[in-house]
Order: structure tokens, then C-alpha cells, then sequence
């Protein structure tokens, strides 16, 4: 009986760090989420027609925005699946961020062009507005242009299914 | 002459390190007044991608961007306040080294004192008890009788 008061400290303490210790201090709540997304117009990437605008996102459809750079690794590793994303029938944008326009034109042609619509975010201060610390980043947006959902880091197939997707038919009500 | 030349070598790169040094990509404003607050307030953010370095120390291109942002917002004749809120709403309280005193944060400012509260309280109690504890029970009858005996043999 006399032990049990020091056991309960002792388990308060240690759940407060182990949960402490298990997050992961790079992934930071977005301030965005909730909010409307920022005002700003891109130019399309170098070869592409369509360029990207706030306008776009506030059209009634949801979308997702995908931040990404040709430099990017996990780009590269979310590429496939962002490309699932868009076959499964859901309007994917671009926005390319402090990327050589040669070099992004490029790495479209050979992986594959998902988007419907890119911006190239040249000297990277549109992706400043939107939060953006770290590539890629995924948000989900609705029709009116509120921000539902960020992903940071490559978006792999568990967190379409946990996270992406629930996401998108939120915004859709 | 190749000594006159060695000569000259060191003390041009002797006088060449500060500029070295100094922040290279970024360009200071010219009002120097202006130039100062933004060195102020690039102390008080965080970068993001090194997390535990201000984005005055931090050589990421992320740091260098919002070292630019900052010194556009000062010249379009934003306070230090508003300059800090533009960028809070951007990136939310956590690019702040120092964390803002709210409700949301309270536990942040005052839990130190209260486990100290209770760390105190814990070695009152304890002591209280020990104590008690160590407070000696009176001598019996009996004991007293032959505590006095024992004194009295001493005596002779």
C-alpha cells in the first residue's frame, strides 16, 4: 500500500516520456490546417500548359497539392503513388519547389506527369506562405480552398489509406 | 622576392577572413537601424530544418528565405510584432525560440513550479512521518526504576 503512491508517479512520469520520446520531432502541426490557403499564382512548369493559382483550388472540387523538387529523394519515392492518387480519380496539383526548370521539366518526362496542374515556386516564397519546411509535403484541400489535411515526408500507400483519403471525403461533405 | 610575395599572401588572407565570415547570400538592408531589428528577430525564430539553431545561425536555404522574408516585411513597414505574427501564421507558435505565454502553454510555463510545488510537499510529509518516528516513547516504571539505580552506582 505504501509503494503505491511512488508507483503512480513513477507511471504518470514514465507515460508522459515514452510519449514524449516516441513523437517525432520533425513533424510539426501545420498552422495552415483548418485555414484558408494563401493567395498566389505560378507559372507552369517549363514544357507544361497549365499553370497553378489559388483561383484553381477554390473551384468546388477538392484536390490535392503536392509540393516537389526534381533534387528531392522522397519525391522519387512518393512519385508512384501520387501517380495512384491521380488514377483513382482525384485532382492532383504540383507545385514545384526551388527546382531548375530543365531539370523539373525532365524529371516529369521520365517518371511521369501526375498533375493536372503545376506551378513552379522558382525562388520558393509562394511554398513560405504555405508552411512549407521540408519536401515533399501534401496537402488536401476543399472546394473552397480551406487546407483539411498535411502530410510531410513521402506519402506512402498506409498513409493515402490512413490519412489522405479519410481526409478527402471529409472535404467533400 | 618570393619571400615578399609569401609575405603578402598571408597578409591578404589575414585581411580577406572576415569577409569570409560574414553572411555572404544575404543582402543587409541599407538603413542600418532597419538592418539591426531584423538581426533581432532573426534570433527569435527557429528554423525549421535544423530545429534547435535560430535562422540567424542556421546556414539552410530555408533560413536564408525567411531571413529574406523578414527584412522584406521591415521595409514594407511592418513592426517587429507584426513581422513575427506573419510569420507565425505561416509556420505556426513553434518557429518561436521562446514559446508565447497563453493558455495552451500554460502547462509548458507552470508545470516546472508545480512538480516543485509537489517535490515539496512530498518532503514535508516524509519528514513529518520520520519524525514522529524517531520521537523516543517515555521509559516505563519499571525502566525508570533501573535507569535510576544504574545512576545511583555511578555516583559512588
Amino acid at each position: 500500500m505504501r509503494y503505491l503512491l511512488p508507483l503512480g508517479v513513477f507511471v504518470v512520469v514514465a507515460a508522459a516520456l515514452g510519449i514524449g520520446l516516441t513523437m517525432d520531432p520533425r513533424v510539426l502541426p501545420s498552422a495552415l490546417k483548418g485555414k484558408e490557403i494563401p493567395d498566389f499564382s505560378l507559372q507552369a512548369v517549363q514544357g507544361r500548359e497549365l499553370g497553378l493559382s489559388s483561383a484553381n483550388l477554390r473551384q468546388g472540387t477538392v484536390s490535392v497539392v503536392n509540393i516537389f523538387a526534381s533534387w528531392c529523394g522522397p519525391c522519387r519515392v512518393e512519385h508512384p503513388y501520387i501517380t495512384e492518387l491521380r488514377n483513382l480519380g482525384i485532382v492532383v496539383y504540383g507545385i514545384n519547389y526551388k527546382d531548375h526548370p530543365d531539370h523539373a521539366e525532365e524529371w516529369l518526362n521520365i517518371h511521369g506527369d501526375p498533375y493536372v496542374r503545376t506551378g513552379a515556386d522558382l525562388n520558393g516564397r509562394v511554398s513560405i506562405d504555405w508552411g512549407v519546411y521540408g519536401l515533399p509535403e501534401t496537402y488536401v484541400v476543399d472546394g473552397g480552398g480551406h487546407v483539411i489535411e498535411k502530410h510531410i515526408g513521402p506519402l506512402m500507400p498506409d498513409d493515402i489509406r490512413s490519412k489522405i483519403l479519410p481526409a478527402i471525403q471529409r472535404a467533400m461533405k | 622576392m618570393s619571400f615578399f610575395r609569401t609575405i603578402c599572401l598571408c597578409i591578404g588572407l589575414f585581411v580577406f577572413v572576415p569577409s569570409a565570415l560574414s553572411l555572404a547570400v544575404d543582402e543587409p538592408l541599407l538603413n542600418p537601424a532597419l538592418e539591426a531589428r531584423a538581426r533581432a528577430l532573426h534570433k527569435t525564430l527557429r528554423c525549421l530544418v535544423c530545429q534547435n539553431q535560430s535562422i540567424e545561425d542556421s546556414d539552410a536555404g530555408l533560413a536564408r528565405d525567411l531571413r529574406r522574408v523578414v527584412r522584406e516585411r521591415i521595409l514594407a513597414g511592418d513592426s517587429d510584432d507584426q513581422v513575427i505574427d506573419y510569420i507565425v501564421i505561416r509556420y505556426g507558435d513553434w518557429v518561436l525560440l521562446r514559446p508565447p505565454f497563453k493558455a495552451s502553454t500554460y502547462a509548458l510555463w507552470f508545470g516546472p513550479f508545480l512538480v516543485l510545488g509537489f517535490g515539496a510537499i512530498g518532503l514535508v510529509i516524509i519528514n513529518r512521518r520520520r519524525s514522529v518516528k524517531t520521537s523516543p516513547t517515555p521509559l516505563d516504571d519499571q525502566e525508570r526504576e533501573s535507569l535510576d539505580r544504574l545512576l545511583e552506582d555511578e555516583k559512588l
